[in-house]
């Protein structure tokens, strides 16, 4: 791209700073309002005496059970993205090298593209009735199976753009020196597509911690994860801003620190799930 | 040997786990949508009671006028925060690709509210919508203008519900035209730049031509995922006042698990996914005849 100079640089800048603005706003926004009393929270104070009650009181008050929410969701979140990345890897690895040009493997994909058009609401229902005569409504497994399934498709399409760049010639080279197709697929293939793994878990990661729609079908109180928990402040008969805003703040640090630390790959991650 | 065995079977188990998650989770749910349709289920003692009524659900589905609302109302919601999206997107990448330096720290910030929770965000935009103390009736108040009730508003609420959607997706279709913009042939800016071509005449001529498959990647996907649209309307407006923000996923929300009518909201979920199968297929048939046509013009 030409880099603009003088005048015109400026006029960037400004365009740019005016973007950044409009995304850091309402985050500015909910944190001041997080650190503010109730009584400054609906006087709109602009100068006002900062706080941490409403932290203390999602986490530690007996009228809010944000802790085990958070609980609930780091497990569920983390269980779901290591279960999508061994399913997920083994299919995309097994798709690529034997199954390229077979039939189930298209209608295998296709499957998956209507899977990521359909609102997940219309699965949410048959899926409450097969967890209740299961026996598994309102517990972990049946949020870290529904949210394993949503991630799957988005972690195949990855992991299949990455075994794609690895060279056809190590394959050959191994395959001569009498190597086994499971030895292959674990020392030397997945080894290189490491940064595919990355991505795919962090964004399996997120999805999940963000997941609302499943969540709150398919929880009650003991298993609710944290975006139930905030929709539960917000959705009362009076709204509590004070505590929805502090347990939204604590809700997006793991996308905080995930982005600090992992921006390339997420950026990588997201560019390719969505244009290949 | 279990590496031995491993190595041997490897080939035709690698696909067992992702098939039967897909079978079992996917597939079968939505076949089950069939029988659920037709029937009317009750809980009694913690059990379903299914029985079989077509005709009711059906009536149901046709008399439904809530959703006709909730159709018109989302594909206004999908068109309208596309739109917006893809122009502010454009133009985001278009100045971030151009500043000689801060690109790196201007794109983490701006990508940033793809990764929220779609729940935090509708309790960020409704500290600030809020009629009393939001931010916006503050600045509303200090210019002199009356305040607004942003999201208890028929006239505005659907508006309000589309802005908070082009603030959390507006960053998706930077993000990717901010790499197509990175990987266009410098030759063709720089030439374009040499034979004195305006800085609007490049844009309209050269980048936009050349960014043709991104933008239409942006455009679909955006408008896959606006469709699905559900945790911050949830939060903000609950599809209220009246019907004036109820979209299709929050309806189906509704008719599945607060009205408990699964049978009918089984049926409504089979004509949406009947709906989005009939214009994939659409899609595909128009843009491989699309394809017919081009090579067919390229070979005369």
């Amino acid at each position: 791209m030409i880099p603009l100079y003088g005048r015109t640089a400026w006029i960037g800048y400004g365009v740019v700073a005016l973007a950044i603005l409009f995304i850091v706003g309402p985050m500015v926004w909910i944190f001041v309002n997080s650190i503010k009393f109730q009584i400054a929270i609906f006087t709109g104070a602009w100068v006002f005496e900062p706080t941490l009650a409403n932290y203390k009181e999602v986490l530690f008050s007996r009228r809010s059970d944000l802790v085990g929410n958070l609980l609930n969701s780091f497990v569920a979140a983390f269980a779901s993205t290591a279960a999508v990345l061994v399913v997920g890897s083994l299919g995309a690895y097994g798709i690529h090298r034997w199954h390229r040009r077979r039939l189930f493997a298209r209608l295998l994909l296709g499957w998956v593209l209507v899977f990521q058009m359909i609102p997940v609401i219309t699965l949410v229902g048959p899926w409450y009735l097969l967890f209740h005569s299961l026996g598994l409504y309102n517990t972990l497994l049946a949020l870290v199976l529904t949210h394993i399934t949503i991630n799957l498709p988005m972690t195949m399409w990855i992991m299949l753009t990455y075994f794609n760049e690895v060279p056809v010639e190590l394959h050959e080279a191994a395959t001569i020196d009498g190597c086994g197709d499971f030895t292959m697929f674990w020392r030397i293939v997945l080894p290189l597509v490491v940064p595919g793994l990355i991505s795919a878990g962090i964004l399996s990661f997120v999805f999940s911690w963000n997941d609302f729609a499943i969540a709150l079908n398919l929880t009650a109180r003991d298993t609710a994860t944290v975006p139930v928990a905030i929709a539960r402040f917000a959705q009362q008969f009076e709204i509590q801003h004070a505590q929805m805003a502090a347990s939204s703040m604590i809700a997006i640090v793991p996308a905080l620190l995930l982005i600090a630390f992992g921006q390339r790959y997420i950026v990588r991650g997201l560019t390719t799930g969505a244009v290949k | 040997m279990i590496s031995e065995f491993a190595n041997r079977t490897f080939k035709h188990w690698s696909l067992w786990p992702c098939l039967g998650f897909l079978l079992a989770l996917s597939v079968y749910p939505v076949l089950q949508l069939i029988p659920m349709a037709l029937s009317t289920i009750e809980f009694a003692d913690g059990r379903s009671v299914w029985s079989f009524t077509p005709r009711r659900n059906l009536d149901l589905l046709l008399g439904d006028e809530v959703l006709r609302d909730a159709v018109v109302n989302t594909l206004f919601f999908v068109g309208l925060s596309v739109a917006i999206e893809m122009v502010l997107g454009f133009f985001a990448a278009l100045f971030v690709a151009c500043m000689p330096r801060g690109r790196t720290i201007a794109c983490t910030v701006l990508i940033l509210p793809i990764l929220l929770p779609g729940v935090a965000i509708g309790s960020m935009w409704k500290l600030m919508y809020n009629y009393n103390f939001g931010l916006f009736n503050q600045v509303a108040g200090v210019l002199g203008i009356e305040p607004i009730n942003w999201l208890g508003d028929t006239q505005w609420a659907l508006l309000s519900v589309v802005i908070v959607d082009v603030w959390h997706w507006t960053p998706f279709v930077f993000l990717i035209l901010y790499a197509a913009i990175e990987s266009l042939p410098q030759e063709v800016l720089e030439a374009a730049r040499i034979d004195g071509a305006s800085a609007w005449q490049t844009i309209r001529l050269i980048i936009l031509p050349l960014l043709g498959p991104a933008l239409a990647v942006a455009a679909v996907f955006r408008a896959i995922t606006a469709f699905k649209a559900f945790d911050q309307v949830y939060l903000l407006t609950s599809g209220g006042p009246g019907t004036s923000t109820e979209l299709l996923s929050l309806h189906l929300n509704r008719v599945f698990f607060e009205q408990n009518q699964i049978g009918y909201g089984s049926m409504l979920s089979l004509a949406i996914i009947a709906v989005i199968s009939a214009s994939i297929l659409v899609a595909r048939w128009t843009s491989a005849h699309l394809e017919r046509g081009d090579r067919a013009g390229a070979g005369r």
